[in-house]
């Protein structure tokens, strides 16, 4: 296999969120591209920085809600009025629009269900977290107190790995660790 | 800085006024006195409203030391400064019904709760009246006929009134009125206090004051709603009302704040708010529109559904007679926040923001006449011009009122432990 089609990930540690923020501001005004950064906790003003879209998390979420909506609505019309059309309290029985004030909590209770377990399911499934997927963080201290910022010389072709280390040193990486990936 | 107050906003405001007061002159001679007064009432209590949310607000802003409202505080100050003025409209409409100049709280009228009266006096204007028997028979042995009052006699508000009755009812409204103006003056007086000597004890008093306010408030919000709007229709009782009534005033303070702050960004003030305090501001707004809803749609669901006689004719008479007002700001008040302000980027656009706020204010006001209307004039209603030019009378002065509050101080705090983490917010 030739040399060129090797990736090469860096990985630089750092054990501070500012610094790291700081180093991210730094290298990108120098034309770096940041594949990611593995942190413990969100770091607040990180995402533009490093170029992460906006989630569509919100978006995601109001279908799911709609969805929920939908099938709640549907399923008391079968169930309630016209499968089995029920009397309770005297409430007209054979009428969805008449009858809805009885059915909202339901409905509105099977939305949040649905948007909750909905959106929550996403983000695992997307992030790659769901329970029993191997873990992709590439340094278990991610998890506990330091941060990994992780850099491809994919994305930086015009950067030599040993330059790239040398800059990440001076921004403050505290450890700095090369992988080399088989291109596939 | 300090807002000035411009020619252009003044001119705005007494013109509004002026419409106001036009309405008002013409309407006496017009319409109905009753029609008046309960419109001085829905007024009053919906600026009073506006003005305790925010006083609310900035007492839990205190007491939960949130630090991104800091630099929003003058501007609540500004709201909070209105409730003297609209206390002193309520207080005219309680001695307009306890003389028995208006009719709205017919628990007032004695004949309601007396079960006997002085035959000699039936006629005249103002009967003598006797609460019991014993207090009848006094009256015959001392010479006077005394006969049973049957025609007007009202066992259920009768039963009432222990705690419905004009000297109690003037002791709460005078309690409460006081404590909120106390309370809104001394946070007043330590907020211009700190700017001067920056003392963190003053901090930390806020915070303790903040949290005995919002003890209190628990129970006057709930008390007052009773008081002063539940009782018109004395014999319907919602345990939900408080909560109902206190949502509303929520998410019109809410509103106001966010209109006001918007209002002075566009004129170059408040440079310290930043994007995301307006975010967070278009939040309450989103949030406390479906608390409202929800809160409305418990009392109305629970009371649809066990449809029972006493408690269901509230809304057979709101349904029937006023339907469109009634489900009309229902839906304005849910769905137009709702599907306006539920993206990130609705809430942080000013024009959004200003068009929804204008909506859920119209909205709320409708909400306030919807509480009081249906009590006092039962199927007679209507909506004209006596209605909207004393709304628009009343937000003149409103707004006359708070702008001229806000050139009082800079429109910033100038120290505060929570200043600099506010000027930073970012989410």
């Amino acid at each position: 296999m030739a040399e060129a089609a090797q990736t090469k990930v860096v990985h630089a540690m750092f054990d501070d969120d500012h610094r790291l923020l700081e180093a991210a501001k730094n290298l990108v005004a120098k034309g770096v591209k940041i594949k990611d950064v593995y942190s413990p906790f969100p770091i607040h003003g990180l995402d533009p920085i490093i170029g992460v879209k906006r989630t569509r998390m919100a978006i995601v979420s109001f279908m799911f809600g709609m969805t929920g909506l939908s099938l709640a609505l549907l399923g008391m019309w079968y169930f309630m009025i016209y499968d089995w059309p029920m009397n309770i309290g005297g409430k007209p029985s054979f009428s969805l629009i008449e009858n809805l004030p009885a059915f909202i909590p339901v409905t509105f209770e099977f939305t949040v269900l649905c948007a909750a377990h909905g959106m929550a399911i996403t983000y695992m499934l997307r992030n790659g977290t769901l329970p029993g997927m191997p873990a992709v963080n590439p340094d278990p201290r991610t998890t506990d107190d330091k941060f990994v910022m992780e850099i491809t010389n994919a994305q930086n072709p015009q950067m030599d790995v040993e330059e790239l280390g040398g800059m990440l040193k001076s921004e403050g990486a505290v450890e700095i660790n090369q992988k080399s990936l088989t291109d596939r | 800085m300090n807002f000035v107050f411009s020619n252009r906003a003044k001119i705005i405001s007494f013109v509004l006024i002026a419409i106001g007061v036009i309405a008002l002159v013409t309407g006496i001679f017009t319409v109905s006195s009753d029609r008046i007064w309960s419109n001085l009432l829905i007024n009053g209590f919906y600026f009073m409203g506006i003005s305790l949310g925010a006083l609310f607000f900035y007492a839990l802003s205190f007491a939960t030391e949130t630090a991104w409202a800091v630099t929003l505080r003058r501007v609540m100050e500004g709201v909070f400064s209105f409730i003297p003025a609209a206390a002193a409209v309520l207080i005219i409409v309680f001695i307009g019904a306890t003389m028995h100049w208006n009719h709205i709280y017919h628990w007032m009228d004695e004949a309601t709760v007396s079960k006997y009266v002085a035959e000699s006096t039936i006629d005249s204007e103002h009967p003598t009246y006797f609460k019991d028997k014993a207090a009848a028979q006094k009256a015959e042995e001392a010479g006077e006929t005394v006969v049973l009052n049957e025609a007007h006699y009202d066992e259920l508000i009768a039963n009432k009134t222990a705690y419905l009755n004009t000297p109690f009812f003037w002791i709460r409204t005078i309690i409460y009125i006081a404590a909120f103006i106390i309370f809104a003056r001394w946070f007043r007086k330590r907020s211009l206090k700190e700017d001067e000597t920056g003392d963190v004890g003053l901090h930390f008093k806020g915070y303790q004051r903040g949290a005995l306010f919002l003890v209190i408030f628990a129970v006057f919000s709930s008390t007052m709603s009773w008081d002063w709007i539940m009782s018109i229709d004395t014999h319907w009782f919602s345990t939900l009302f408080g909560w109902y009534v206190f949502s509303g005033m929520w998410v019109s303070a809410m509103n106001i704040i966010a209109v006001l702050s918007l209002y002075l960004i566009s004129k170059g003030y408040l440079k310290e708010i930043n994007s995301s305090h307006i975010h967070d501001l278009g939040k309450w707004i989103f949030a406390l529109s479906f608390l409202w809803t929800y809160l409305w749609f418990s009392q109305f669901m629970l009371i649809w559904y066990s449809n029972i006689p006493e408690e269901v004719t509230y809304f057979v008479l709101r349904i029937e007679e006023y339907r469109v007002p009634f489900f009309g700001m229902m839906l304005i008040n849910f769905i137009v926040p709702m599907v306006f302000l539920m993206s990130r980027d609705a809430k942080r656009n000013p024009r959004f923001l200003i068009f929804v706020g204008t909506i859920v204010f119209i909205g709320h006001f409708l909400d306030t006449y919807m509480l009081v209307t249906p009590g006092v004039h039962f199927e007679h209603w209507e909506f004209g011009f006596v209605e909207i030019g004393m709304f628009m009378g009343f937000t003149g002065l409103f707004i006359n009122r708070v702008l001229a509050a806000l050139t009082k101080a800079p429109l910033v705090p100038k120290e505060s432990p929570y200043l600099e983490e506010s000027l930073h917010h970012s989410i």
